[in-house]
């Protein structure tokens, strides 16, 4: 995981190589057709969420309407516009986690991080979302803690699990 | 050629035609919504859909393109009921206050809906949120938005401006600038192209109409209109003359019963700006020919549209753009000095309106820089479809009237000043004025038209080299003045990008905001003739020859302006008056903090706060037991539904494993 995607706000000098380093890979990907998709990504990695200041950086340098980059972030539920909690919770809510009880994870994760949905704890530790099938469903109810995959888990083994971060 | 089958009509079509074309051709009207041929084919709104023998699905016409032995049916049943649902699906997001819409009886939806015998309304339920968005020029209403992506492809394609995208997905979808940014906020040139294909009332012109009725049934204000030269072309379309009808002299009996107190016209100072912006352009040519150093090539200035859009995308080249401020706010700044004193009138009790085919205009007069003495030049701009409807509700018959005249000082203009309304024409007057100026001769061209740039191609050029030149302009003898034309925001960025890099081999540059100039500015009446821009052009041509007087410097009336007020062109007066400067702006805005963001008008809050209430009540009415019934009964209803469905669940589970199990037993 990257270092940049733990804090919600950046100091300057951390900005600016944030910066310097979305622009190599702007250099990289500019000229091939279709590449926003993954710059985004990328600078979403590298910065931890993309702000109206990126995707105007970003629209300059790859010569796209910021309407369009900023339509593409919006598209896409994996994108954020403001800052994420040090970690990202994606409980899976597909037909076999759903059957074998993924709604209760997110019930039970609701109360202990007393957030909604898409809503990232008031310590910043954790954003929690819920992930429309992770292709784990031999492991339902499966759930994500960035990227590592947690099987068969119910609530009585949330505690611990969350305890680990 | 192709040969297919369209309802049972054997047809023999071009390759390559998409079956919308096809039938058209062969007079079978296929209904659409979004298609707009050769600009927007994208099948967003698939009313056209049709049935292809063979094909799985419904076909979207516009998209789908013929084929050898190709059957089609447009009409058939199951095409019209998918054709309603749509509809109805569409409708069903749609605010649905059309009787006191703008675009009543005026909108593509609605008569849509009567031509497919939509009679009923099946789908009921969640409505997108409430937001209207208001700029000084654009008013953005999102509750009728269709999602046809007109503006979008209009706006990105066409201008290359990228202003407008559609945000967010599914039913949360909005057209709009980034990150929801209220328009007068974002980097949008405020041009008005979006306005003229959008099908419904989801964007238009913030209306003025109001503002000016009070100004003129206020018994203290002096009214003053001004019609730019564009308008007379376009007005009549609105009281379905034929496209492009001259309806000047009409147009001027219209705002007289109106009841304006002085009926001038913008051509009188289309006139002013090319002494004005001539006399500047010879002077940045001297200055770079004698070693001075002027920046060149110079660019027009009438377009406040073009005007923001390189304020924000070229802030650095500013300096190219002519200091000329745009005709019509030259004709307010003369009215509040010049004929003010004349007549002995308060400036502050006048009250300027100007009646525009554009949009970018009514932004314009809010600039700090188009104010003198803290008097804005310019109180209120119109449209030509807001003039139509401010006719229409006075109750003036207008195919009846009479031709009148306008009013004198500011009233006369020459066939000059008529062509600025086009593409070409401001630099074809300039260069009338300006040749002969320093020749002494008439311009070398048939009919005074410089035939290179006359057209609707998007970068037009010429060269005119100047001989034989009167002992004053001794420094021009022998040069080859080449000038550039465009219109449209896309071939202006062209230029820009030559100019931008060093490498434009132009002295003067004209640029138009809209494509084919302000004849099809985004304030005119929307067309559904498809030669609409060569008439309305030939039609302004025709106005500017039937004149006896052709040459702005030719113009009386702009004469006695010098002598008995200006002094000289770019004198110290014009400068005050006429000349103004820009706003680097950014790219994102980011430069300045001035927005052109208005508020609602009291209707649309009244609209707002409805919604706000239905939608509470809507979701009271989920929350909320009724009343009669005791507390105790739904605590067990509620317990007894979550048992329910936790019973369900562990039955699915169950169902689940026992497939499993039988499964693996039958494997076993």
């Amino acid at each position: 995981m990257n270092e940049m995607q733990v804090k919600g706000t950046l100091t300057k000098e951390e900005k600016e190589k944030a910066y310097s380093q979305i622009a190599s890979v702007i250099d990289l990907y500019k000229n091939k057709e279709g590449s926003l998709i993954q710059i985004l990504h990328l600078a979403q990695e590298i910065y931890g969420h993309l702000p109206l200041e990126l995707q105007e950086f970003i629209s300059m340098n790859m010569d796209i309407p910021l309407s369009e980059v900023s339509g593409v972030v919006s598209f896409y539920s994996f994108f954020s516009t403001v800052p994420r909690g040090e970690h990202t919770i994606r409980v899976c809510l597909g037909t076999a986690c759903y059957v074998r009880g993924g709604k209760k994870i997110v019930e039970y994760l609701q109360e202990r991080l007393g957030v909604e949905l898409g809503g990232t704890t008031s310590d910043g530790k954790f954003t929690f979302e819920i992930a429309r099938c992770i292709g784990a469903c031999g492991l339902a109810p499966a759930m994500m803690i960035d990227d590592t995959v947690y099987k068969q888990v119910n609530v009585n083994k949330l505690d611990k699990i969350l305890d680990q971060y | 050629m192709v040969n297919l089958t369209i309802n049972n009509q054997k047809i023999v079509a071009e390759e390559g035609l998409t079956i919308m074309e096809a039938a058209k051709r062969n007079h079978i009207h296929i209904p659409s919504l979004c298609y707009m041929k050769d600009v927007h084919q994208i099948g967003a709104c698939r009313i056209c859909v049709v049935e292809v023998e063979g094909a799985k699905t419904l076909q979207a016409s516009c998209l789908a393109q013929i084929a050898e032995g190709m059957v089609v049916r447009t009409n058939t049943e199951k095409v019209r009921k998918a054709r309603k649902v749509l509809y109805e699906l569409m409708l069903s997001d749609h605010s649905q206050d059309c009787l006191t819409c703008a675009r009543n009886q005026s909108c593509e939806f609605q008569a849509l809906g009567k031509e497919l015998g939509v009679d009923d309304s099946r789908f009921e339920g969640k409505r997108s949120p409430f937001h209207v968005d208001a700029s000084a020029s654009i008013t953005r209403d999102m509750t009728k938005c269709i999602l046809c992506r007109r503006c979008v492809t209009v706006c990105n394609e066409i201008q290359e401006v990228g202003a407008l995208n559609p945000q967010n997905r599914g039913f949360n979808t909005e057209i709009s600038p980034a990150m929801n940014l209220p328009i007068g906020k974002a980097n949008c040139a405020l041009c008005g192209q979006c306005t003229v294909v959008c099908p419904v009332g989801a964007l238009k012109e913030t209306s003025s109409t109001q503002k000016v009725w009070n100004a003129i049934n206020d018994p203290e204000i002096r009214t003053v209109v001004q019609v730019a030269p564009a308008v007379r072309v376009a007005l009549g379309e609105e009281f379905g003359m034929p496209t492009g009808s001259r309806v000047t002299g009409k147009m001027a009996a219209a705002l007289r019963r109106m009841g304006f107190d002085d009926i001038f016209d913008t051509n009188f100072t289309a006139d002013l700006t090319i002494i004005e912006e001539g006399t500047e352009f010879l002077t940045r040519v001297q200055n770079a020919l004698t070693g001075k150093g002027a920046v060149l090539p110079m660019i027009t200035s009438c377009s406040p549209g073009w005007v923001k859009f390189i304020e924000h995308n070229y802030a650095d080249q500013l300096s190219h753009l002519s200091t000329c401020k745009s005709p019509h706010t030259m004709l307010g700044a003369l009215v509040k000095s010049y004929y003010a004193e004349k007549i002995q009138a308060d400036p502050k009790s006048m009250y300027v309106v100007s009646v525009m085919p554009c949009t970018a205009k009514k932004y314009e007069i809010e600039r700090d820089e188009m104010k003198n003495d803290g008097n804005k030049n310019v109180d209120a701009v119109i449209t030509t479809r807001e003039l139509a409807e401010m006719i229409k509700s006075a109750g003036i018959d207008f195919t009846t009237l009479p031709e009148e005249e306008f009013d004198n000082p500011l009233g006369m203009s020459t066939g000059a000043a008529d062509i600025f309304g086009l593409t070409g024409g401001v630099m074809e007057a300039a260069l009338r004025t300006v040749y002969e100026l320093v020749t002494g001769r008439e311009l070398p061209f048939d009919g005074l038209h410089v035939t290179p740039i006359v057209g609707l191609d998007q970068v037009k050029a010429a060269t005119i080299t100047i001989t034989d030149t009167l002992p004053e302009y001794k420094f021009l003898e022998g040069v080859d003045v080449k000038v550039a034309v465009t219109s449209g925001l896309a071939g202006a960025r062209q230029l820009m990008e030559e100019i931008a890099k060093g490498e434009s081999p132009y002295h003067f540059i004209e640029v138009m905001g809209c494509p084919s100039g302000c004849i099809m500015g985004g304030g005119q009446p929307r067309s559904d003739d498809p030669d609409v821009r060569e008439k309305r052009l030939s039609k302004l041509y025709e106005e500017d020859e039937g004149k006896t007087l052709r040459k702005s410097h030719d113009n009386p009336y702009i004469k006695s302006l010098y002598e008995e007020y200006l002094g000289e062109p770019n004198g110290h007066k014009s400068h005050e008056l006429l000349h103004t400067h820009y706003v680097k702006r950014g790219k994102f805005n980011e430069l300045t903090k001035e927005n052109f963001v208005v508020e609602i008008d009291d209707f649309t809050k009244r609209r707002a706060a409805q919604a706000l209430s239905q939608d509470t009540k809507a979701a009271a009415a989920v929350k909320l037991p009724p009343e009669s019934l005791p507390p105790k009964i739904f605590e067990l209803e509620a317990e007894n539904r979550r048992l329910k469905n936790e019973l369900q669940d562990t039955q699915e589970t169950v169902d689940i494993m026992k497939s499993v199990l039988s499964k693996y037993t039958k494997q076993g």
